[in-house]
């Protein structure tokens, strides 16, 4: 499917402790699956070709880290759904990824803000699983961790770019980061599920995740000359299921292929 | 007169260690930071490298086509300066 992709070796048994992690594997494996989708939008329309190709590789990467979710979770789920199941044909509300990576891509500046929300949380959440009790999520976000490096390096250089530029380029991601700031506290809050595999010491704990988070987006903005915004109220939902309506139009998009015929492979 | 388009660059890629960077093609970046990770997203995708240069196109001052004849062509007759010219004694080894 993708130019690159090995797939991660087929488990021999799942034990009662991974199997617990599925929620979670299918959440990490939607939200990379709905940014990646997001960001292909923008093939063939980036303001230059240059970044086109930056923000088409950036999907590409995320879509083969959704594989290796997808992957473990059709192991883990045991009931002979295959990946393409799970990405292709499931209904909205059984989608598990948060409000951020399904609003709309807007223009790049509302592109790269939703970006760079997303890296801070992605790259350390990564840094820790690779950490993590459990060996083949470790091992799959060993290596997305490399990749997750360059995005939020590519996405912090733009808003460094886009804050400290032009009276237009200020305007345009002071107006983003507005629209879109409400969406990132739901990444580090823990759904009932996130709670309970936490207290199993299963997934990392957020309070930790969120300062690491929340020092590296003080580092950047800084040098956008960008106020950090304070005492937003956090739009939640998505990770229960309770998606915006932007989601079905996605999927109606993303899903077309797999729903007109079925098994369909290239 | 204000700028409109990015400065074009140069980009050179080194394929591996111990190689010389290769002229690779050109791309629009507003700086060098930007270039390099330009270079690195448009022709670094299928594992051609270990290290970028970029330098920028109007530095590169390139010698005129209409000279060809006066640059080139004087030196079609002095095959002397070919070291083949000259005969290597068969005791000399590794030449």
């Amino acid at each position: 499917m993708t130019d690159d992709f090995t797939p991660t070796p087929a488990l021999a048994t799942v034990t009662e402790t991974q199997r617990k992690m599925l929620p979670f594997v299918l959440q990490l494996a939607d939200t990379s699956l709905i940014l990646a989708h997001r960001l292909s939008e923008w093939c063939g329309h980036g303001p230059i070709l240059e970044q086109d190709l930056a923000m088409a590789n950036i999907a590409l990467d995320l879509l083969g880290e959704a594989r290796s979710y997808y992957q473990y979770a059709a192991e883990l789920e045991g009931q002979g759904r295959t990946e393409d199941d799970l990405a292709y044909l499931r209904p909205a509300v059984e989608y598990r990824n948060p409000l951020l990576v399904e609003q709309p891509n807007q223009d790049f500046a509302h592109t790269i803000v939703r970006q760079f929300l997303y890296d801070a949380f992605h790259y350390h959440l990564l840094l820790q699983l690779q950490q993590g009790p459990d060996a083949h999520l470790a091992a799959i976000a060993e290596k997305s961790v490399k990749e997750a490096a360059y995005h939020i390096k590519w996405s912090s250089e733009w808003l460094i770019r886009l804050g400290d530029g032009t009276d237009e380029s200020r305007r345009r991601i002071e107006k983003a980061i507005r629209n879109l700031w409400r969406f990132g506290g739901e990444l580090t809050m823990p759904t009932a599920t996130e709670q309970t595999l936490q207290a199993a010491g299963l997934v990392p704990d957020y309070a930790a995740l969120q300062q690491q988070i929340n020092a590296h987006v003080a580092r950047v903005f800084e040098e956008a000359t960008l106020p950090v915004p304070e005492n937003v109220f956090a739009q939640q939902g998505g990770k229960d299921g309770r998606h915006s309506e932007h989601l079905g139009y996605l999927l109606a998009e993303l899903q077309y292929m797999q729903r007109t015929y079925p098994g369909m492979q290239w | 007169m204000t700028q409109q388009e990015w400065p074009l660059w140069e980009v050179f890629i080194r394929s591996k260690q111990g190689l010389d960077h290769k002229h690779v093609g050109s791309l629009h970046a507003a700086d060098a930071t930007m270039a390099i990770q330009n270079a690195r997203d448009v022709y670094t995708r299928r594992l051609e490298g270990v290290s970028i240069w970029v330098v920028e196109s109007t530095h590169v001052h390139a010698s005129n086509p209409d000279d060809a004849a006066a640059f080139y062509e004087p030196a079609n007759d002095k095959i002397y300066r070919h070291p083949t010219f000259y005969q290597v004694p068969d005791s000399i080894k590794h030449m």
